[in-house]
């Protein structure tokens, strides 16, 4: 009998920003949380902007660009999902716009991974019904 | 202003597996800790504790027989927090609030122990959080980053590309307090490792390997704090509170948040950088004066970036000071965790660290600081968080 992969930990947020953040993402496009009166961008979505306190905002989409800030290699897994795929990398990007994501890049080796690293971003369905950003190196 | 001083330690054994509620063990250090001091239970008017302790007042006020409890607080987070509860007692006592404040944690988190289905009650509270993510794990699960290893291995490797501080001198710090745990009968890893050893051990999340992390075991600490005035007519040395200071940075658990405030390390200052001056001024003393210090490290790459961010060494020097011998007992000049830390003595959310700085005032610690007058205790570092300078009474 095959093993079945066990399945992603899935977002089904409580709040309405972070649906919204995740609903983009189904649809193929990377899109940043910006105030709308001071634009400053801000990640993880925020109800409220942390620069000018408005409380009304926009979505923009980011430019999908980046750097590595952070990397690391996991070996023994915690979640069961990514039990079959260790050592696997995991990145802190920090896109052009200013703010952090976390992520991975798939096409990069765990080892190969270094702070510094420009990529892209790249929505992937990772399994039916579950679409994430992750990265590719931008060589 | 009354001057708050700590008058009492209690902790239970540190073990795995000890099958005891968190209430039993909260009951035994508690009780210990006013037995130390040589005063009643019942003179007991207020508890100090992390917002995530599973021991409720009412349950302590009815199992010990608490009479007038007066105060009840707690503060962020886990681990982060173990400098501040002691703070937060000595403020208490300091504006006449309550007069006998207990600061304490207790925990049973043995993997096995699934004490309730609460997230913060036993096993880990990242593997229960389930495949709907509702909250901030949604931005972190989905990629496979889910363990505090995992968090701590990226901070870390951010310090390492900005600093050049290599995974050694995270081992190395490791190295010495399984040393000091080696000295302590009552820490659970008793047998000293090489830094061989440590490079031998399985890797958790690069740079972190097996003995860079906390154990994972059962046991409860606390201290009591009450005025100077008072505790000087008791059984033990009375240990002066002579400041406290905590700040709100964010927390590892939301890494997109922590890298934008606080951890971008050579472009950013650390959070706890903003609560140094204020702890070290009112006290009057400098890094320098501190003889000792307990620096709450889930993983030993929190002990450079503490002592950083607190101005024992300079910005990105925590590796090279670490190297130098500087965090050991008994030749360094600044011993780090001389009981054995969390990976060594026991992992008791950083709350053991307390008893030690006050043995160590008192001139009883296993690893004795000869002559040690100002300890210095932080919780740790990738949290809402704070620090504490205790002094000795001359």
């Amino acid at each position: 009998m095959n093993e079945r992969a066990a399945s992603y930990p899935r977002p089904d947020p409580v709040a309405a920003d972070d649906a919204r953040f995740w609903e983009f993402v189904a649809t193929g496009e990377l899109c940043i949380q910006r105030c709308a009166e001071c634009h400053t961008p801000r990640h993880p979505p925020r109800p409220v902007c942390a620069a000018c306190g408005a409380t009304t905002v926009e979505w923009e989409p980011s430019s999908g660009r980046g750097e590595v800030w952070a990397k690391t290699v996991i070996h023994p897994p915690t979640l069961a999902a990514f039990a079959s795929r260790t050592p696997y990398g995991a990145v802190v990007v920090r896109l052009e716009e200013g703010v952090f994501m976390v992520g991975n890049v798939i096409d990069v080796e765990p080892d190969e991974l270094a702070v510094g690293m420009p990529v892209e971003v790249t929505i992937v369905e990772v399994e039916e019904g579950l679409h994430l950003p992750l990265f590719r190196a931008r060589w | 202003m009354t001057q708050a001083a700590v008058a009492g330690t209690g902790q239970t054994t540190y073990a795995k597996d000890m099958g005891r509620t968190e209430l039993d063990l909260a009951c035994e250090a508690i009780r210990a800790a006013c037995g130390d001091a040589g005063l009643p239970v019942s003179t007991v008017d207020g508890f100090v504790s992390y917002h995530l302790e599973q021991v409720a007042e009412v349950d302590l006020v009815t199992a010990l027989g608490i009479p007038d409890l007066r105060l009840m607080a707690r503060t962020p987070s886990g681990g982060g927090g173990a400098a501040s509860i002691l703070g937060l007692a000595a403020l208490a006592v300091e504006h006449g609030t309550a007069e006998c404040v207990v600061a304490f944690r207790a925990r049973n988190r043995s993997k096995t122990a699934s004490y309730g289905a609460d997230p913060n009650q036993g096993g880990r509270p990242w593997a229960k959080a389930g495949d709907r993510l509702r909250d901030f794990r949604q931005w972190q699960h989905p990629f496979g980053v889910a363990a505090p290893a995992h968090e701590f291995a990226l901070i870390a490797s951010r310090h390492m590309h900005v600093y050049g501080t290599r995974a050694e001198h995270f081992g190395m710090q490791a190295v010495a307090q399984r040393f000091h745990a080696s000295r302590n009968p009552d820490a659970i890893m008793r047998d000293p490792v090489t830094l061989d050893d440590w490079r031998a051990a399985r890797p958790i999340a690069d740079p972190i390997r097996l003995f860079d992390c906390s154990l994972e075991n059962d046991g409860a600490a606390a201290v009591l704090v009450t005025s100077l005035e008072r505790a000087r007519d008791l059984r033990q040395p009375a240990v002066p509170v002579l400041a406290q200071a905590q700040y709100g940075a964010p927390i590892h658990t939301q890494l997109a948040d922590f890298f934008a405030a606080t951890a971008a390390f050579g472009e950013r200052d650390g959070g706890a950088v903003t609560a140094r001056e204020r702890l070290f001024a009112r006290a009057a003393v400098t890094p320098a004066d501190v003889d000792v210090a307990m620096i709450v490290e889930p993983f030993s790459v929190a002990v450079p970036l503490a002592l950083e961010q607190y101005g024992f060494c300079g910005r990105g020097e925590g590796g090279p000071f670490i190297e130098s011998g500087a965090t050991r007992w008994p030749d360094g000049d600044l011993p780090v965790n001389t009981h054995g830390g969390s990976n060594g003595e026991a992992f008791i959310h950083g709350v053991n660290h307390l008893p030690e700085a006050v043995r160590q005032l008192r001139g009883t610690a296993r690893s004795q600081v000869a002559g040690a007058e100002v300890a210095f205790v932080c919780g740790a570092i990738s949290d809402p968080s704070g620090a504490v300078l205790l002094g000795a009474d001359r």
